[in-house]
């Protein structure tokens, strides 16, 4: 076990890239800890996988070293690392029983027949999957095969991390929830470092206690959900973590306000202190959870047009218009919605500047 | 009115039917017709039952020929079959130029029709003017297959392994490329030497594939006929008289429609017993297996 350590990694699918936009993996500089569970979040395309294959040895890096502790692995194959990785569709022998699958790996290391039966049988237990050991794996359903896939990378006590590359996309989705429970189970009883590479928000931030949000090449943010969801460091984090996502709206600085348009408004010191310092094109964010909507008006809310009322069962999402641009709120299923018209006020305190996309802090 | 329309569903199969019956059940019923009747001309034919199935059966050069063709068969599908998965494998795996040269370049002997290439290792095996057949005789080996049953067999052997194992490449490769790369990258993560990844996942991706290519090869080398009548026309002496090659020769040369009647069903009856078994055996290949 160790912590893993990704200093200076870029990678190209290119043999002689040119340009940054040759590489699918931009700079990736980061050391990971010992048995955390990490969710690498991020659109499809954004490099996750690549990072991935490049931790479990499957690619080489074109660029930097990968460390397990103090040990380079960068020039290691998979087998030689001690990490396991399952993949998006379950990878199984077909031929072989539940039991021969297990112990595959083992076997390929030559260990003798007693200890591997010993070592097959716990982690069936742990996995629930003694009934059906001396099946063929081939007939199982699709989440006993991912739990096989997972466990033939269990049954090998030095391994250090298990990687996990959308393990649930062949899921039902409610066998998805058992099974991250037993991820998460398995996590702590073998204290084991988990990365999991999902674009579903809802897997990462139930799964993880760290998220990694990948956008184009590059990691953008690694923090606790909590982080994430209210201090985003970058506009994508903004949009893609949330549902509905964040609401940005250009504007610019006047007398301590944000200026929309022809509407101000207000901040906080520490905030408008932010904002008069900045150079670059700004921009305020607000999450449509913390976003105001009233019926007639109150202090410091502008009248703005609704757009359309959305009913996601336990709470629904108003869409108005702001300045010309669409701001979505998002309000309990019980609150009422107002008419045509409505006013909308931005709490100070959930208001968030960015410059050049990025946050100001 | 009611009746009418419910069976109104037998019209849209009637084609299948009657294309079936023109092409293959009519001709099959015309040859069990002959085979129970000994025929001396237009009009003039006797009731002879089982007769010449009997005779068939007991014919001595039949039993020759069968074991001759067994014999052969079972040569080309030990040659073929693994030769063809072997080249398969070291096959590039990435699309480009190389994998699109080396499948036109392997797919070139499917191309040529059967009679030419019977010309072709003719020409190409003579001890005279033959680029193999004099290359061979000039290192002091006599090689002709005109004299020698084994130097026959050799060449019909060469002929078809070359013409028909890029059949077996083909199917192979397909089944390989078929394989998710995800397997591939377990194997490795698992520790798998080449023999296990060859074993446990190309193999047994590649059994649907290679059933096909089996019995394609089995079928089409039991029934070999051009081959061998373009190379030495069943000899020298009855060393290459396969089955079909005895047939004609009863069918056409000797023109006994009633023993060839009867030859032709037991023939086919053969082929089809052994495409079962085969097919039920690589069906439940693999399956059995438990630790």
């Amino acid at each position: 076990m160790a912590q893993i350590s990704l200093d200076e990694i870029a990678h190209s699918y290119l043999p002689y890239p040119k340009n940054d936009a040759d590489y699918a993996l931009k700079r990736i500089h980061n050391i990971w800890n010992d048995g955390g569970a990490y969710a690498l979040l991020g659109p499809s395309g954004c490099g996750k996988t690549t990072l991935l294959n490049i931790i479990s040895g499957l690619l080489k890096p074109s660029k930097g070293r990968v460390r397990f502790g103090e040990t380079d692995v960068t020039d290691l194959p998979p087998e030689k690392r001690n990490i396991a990785q399952v993949f998006q569709f379950p990878v199984l022998y077909d031929t072989m029983t539940v039991f021969n699958n297990l112990a595959f790996p083992l076997k390929n290391r030559g260990f003798d027949n007693a200890y591997i039966k010993t070592r097959v049988k716990e982690i069936a237990r742990i996995l629930e999957l003694e009934t059906v050991l001396h099946k063929k794996a081939e007939g199982l359903g699709a989440d006993a095969k991912q739990k096989i896939s997972l466990g033939r990378g269990l049954v090998r006590e030095d391994v250090a991390a298990i990687l996990f590359d959308e393990p649930l996309t062949v899921i039902d989705p409610q066998l998805k929830w058992q099974l991250r429970c037993k991820l998460k189970e398995i996590h702590e009883q073998l204290k084991l470092t988990l990365i999991y590479v999902t674009h579903d928000q809802v897997e990462a931030l139930t799964f993880a206690d760290q998220i990694i949000v990948m956008y184009e090449g590059k990691i953008v943010q690694i923090g606790t959900p909590q982080e994430l969801f209210e201090y985003p460091n970058h506009k994508f984090v903004g949009y893609f973590i949330g549902s509905p996502g964040m609401n940005f709206l250009p504007c610019t600085m006047e007398n301590g306000r944000a200026r929309v348009g022809k509407f101000h408004i207000p901040l906080d010191d520490r905030t408008a202190a932010l904002g008069n310092r900045a150079t670059g094109s700004l921009e305020m964010g607000i999450r449509p959870l913390y976003l105001k909507i009233h019926g007639q008006e109150t202090a410091g809310s502008f009248q703005v047009p609704v757009q359309s009322v959305e009913d996601q069962g336990s709470y629904r999402v108003v869409a108005l218009s702001f300045n010309d641009q669409t701001i979505r709120a998002r309000i309990a299923e019980n609150e009422p919605v107002p008419g045509s018209m409505a006013w909308v006020s931005f709490p100070e305190k959930w208001i968030r500047l960015f410059e050049n996309d990025q946050l100001l802090k | 009115m009611k009746k009418w329309q419910d069976n109104k569903g037998w019209l849209f199969i009637l084609p299948v039917f009657i294309i079936v019956a023109f092409s293959a059940i009519i001709p099959l019923m015309t040859v069990v017709n002959y085979s129970i009747q000994d025929i001396f001309g237009p009009g003039q034919r006797i009731f002879v039952g089982t007769e010449w199935f009997k005779e068939t059966l007991t014919d001595p050069r039949l039993h020759e020929a069968l074991w001759r063709q067994l014999l052969f068969s079972g040569l080309v599908l030990l040659i073929e079959m693994p030769l063809g998965i072997a080249i398969a494998l070291t096959m590039p795996t990435k699309k480009g130029l190389g994998s699109s040269v080396c499948l036109v370049l392997i797919a070139l002997p499917l191309l040529i029709p059967w009679n030419v290439i019977g010309t072709i290792w003719i020409i190409f095996t003579r001890p005279d003017i033959g680029l193999m057949g004099a290359f061979i005789n000039n290192m002091g080996i006599t090689f002709d297959h005109t004299a020698s049953g084994l130097h026959a067999w050799i060449t019909l052997m060469l002929m078809e392994v070359w013409h028909w194992t890029p059949l077996v490449i083909l199917l192979a490769y397909a089944g390989l490329r078929s394989i998710p790369e995800a397997y591939y990258q377990a194997a490795r993560i698992d520790g798998a030497s080449a023999w296990a990844i060859f074993k446990y996942i190309q193999l047994p991706k590649m059994r649907g594939v290679l059933t096909i290519a089996l019995l394609l090869r089995f079928m089409d080398s039991f029934l070999i006929y051009a081959e061998p009548f373009v190379l030495t026309g069943g000899g020298p002496g009855n060393a290459t008289t396969f089955l079909s090659i005895y047939l004609v020769k009863i069918a056409v040369g000797q023109f006994d429609l009633g023993p060839a009647g009867a030859f032709s069903l037991i023939y086919f009856l053969i082929v089809l017993l052994f495409c079962y078994l085969f097919y039920q055996v690589l069906l439940n290949v693999g399956k059995g297996e438990s630790s």
